[in-house]
């Protein structure tokens, strides 16, 4: 790995200021589960690191029908802490494996938006807002495709708030070595409707319409079909396999329902 | 830059890069080298050591990052004379083969225990070894190895 020039600091002020101030590239670290891998591939060569584990974003908190959840809280510790949204902590349960939940965080994994990571359908599904040092954002308008997002140069998200469902669940269909989700989907029952969100499929998360439209109208999702048009054609999976399985995880996601 | 580490109970200071990663200043710098290096893209566990008691990949977390930690190393769990309870129950069950992926498997059994307790069963063991890849002996008495294991220190507690 390349050596970078380290910044720890103790606010989201002196972060940002950091960030700001940096010679060269700079970049935040969170949990590192996908930033370290990615600069000892040499993939990412920042000159600047600035570690936002000292900030005290984690936390978990119920704040009437939001449940939110400071940005360096760990996987671990949503799988645990997250039981006013079970659904949020299953999934929680299942990223990666136990010794990346100990380390990875909601924040990094939000702000990467990798189109195959979780947690971006559980915020899209739980109608999410994101909170940064600056505003804050609905999940609707956050995630806006393959690694990208809303945010701006040297944002720094604090804390996401997930509505609270009547029900809710996670199901995917990992691939069978890296394990990330080849299909996930997350389908949330709130008062207002049903929401329905897709990851791993397209180049990044979206929401099913025609399946939130059928779970609105009580009618049976059993026969519906996502168009294959969008989603990725790879060599782990076709695009018709993928809509597939967005069928068959959407079914098994309804089926646990909690 | 200048760190400071607790590893195995003991401050250790060492001279490294900020992009210096614990698994390297762990075997390079202090000779701990029973944490091994098996992958390095994090898939594997051979790496986990115990930060603060709870298992992490030592090749995914930068040295300075576990400033103001415990570390645990598998020299730290047991002695060559007195076996650690997870330690000697892979011995005991033939939990090894090659010995390679072993000081992270036993890592993981400490994490199980740590989160689920003494009385494991064969499902969650084999579920949770998620994280850790053995080339060798095909995880049937690794995992009978962790449940004895933990079993062995609720002995031990007792």
């Amino acid at each position: 790995m390349r050596d970078f020039a380290l910044h720890r600091p103790a606010s989201v002020s002196a972060a940002t200021a950091a960030f700001a101030g940096a010679d060269g590239e700079a970049a935040y670290l969170a949990g590192g589960h996908t930033l370290i891998p990615a600069m000892k591939s040499r993939l990412r060569m920042p000159d600047a690191l600035v570690d936002l584990t000292g900030l005290g974003l984690s936390g978990i908190s119920r704040d009437g029908d939001r449940l939110w959840i400071g940005a360096t809280t760990l996987h671990a510790d949503v799988a645990t802490g997250a039981t006013a949204i079970p659904g949020l902590a299953c999934l929680a349960a299942g990223i990666g494996d136990a010794q990346v939940r100990n380390r990875g965080t909601l924040g990094g994994s939000i702000a990467n938006n990798d189109p195959a990571a979780d947690y971006p359908a559980a915020a899209l599904a739980l109608d999410a807002v994101i909170e940064t040092d600056r505003g804050s954002f609905a999940a609707d308008d956050f995630f806006q495709g393959m690694f990208t997002t809303a945010l701006a140069e040297s944002e720094i998200i604090t804390r996401v708030g997930f509505a609270i469902p009547q029900q809710s669940s996670y199901a995917k269909f990992r691939h069978p070595a890296s394990r990330y989700a080849m299909v996930g989907v997350y389908v949330a029952r709130h008062a207002g409707g049903w929401r329905v969100a897709v990851t791993g499929a397209g180049t990044g998360v979206f929401r099913w319409t025609d399946a939130e439209a059928a779970l609105n109208a009580g009618t049976d999702t059993g026969g519906l079909v996502l168009a294959a048009d969008d989603l990725n054609n790879d060599i782990h999976a076709s695009a018709e396999y993928r809509a597939h399985l967005c069928g068959v995880m959407l079914k098994q996601a309804l089926a646990t329902l909690a | 830059m200048q760190m400071t580490l607790t590893i195995n109970g003991q401050d250790r200071s060492v001279e490294a890069p900020a992009a210096t990663l614990l698994v390297e200043v762990l075997r390079d710098q202090l000779g701990l080298t029973g944490t091994h290096i098996g992958c390095d893209t994090s898939q594997c566990g051979a790496c986990n050591v115990l930060v603060d008691g709870a298992a992490v990949k030592a090749c995914t977390m930068l040295a300075t990052q576990a400033q103001g930690a415990q570390v645990t190393t598998i020299e730290g769990l047991g002695s060559t004379d007195a076996l650690h309870p997870m330690q000697q129950a892979f011995r005991e069950a033939h939990g090894l083969q090659c010995g390679f992926c072993t000081p992270g498997m036993v890592m993981a059994g400490m994490e199980m225990v740590r989160k689920h307790g003494t009385k494991l069963t064969p499902e969650l063991v084999t579920h949770e070894l998620e994280g850790n890849l053995c080339r060798c002996t095909g995880y049937i008495n690794i995992v009978k190895a962790i449940v004895a294991g933990a079993a062995a220190m609720e002995t031990q507690n007792a």
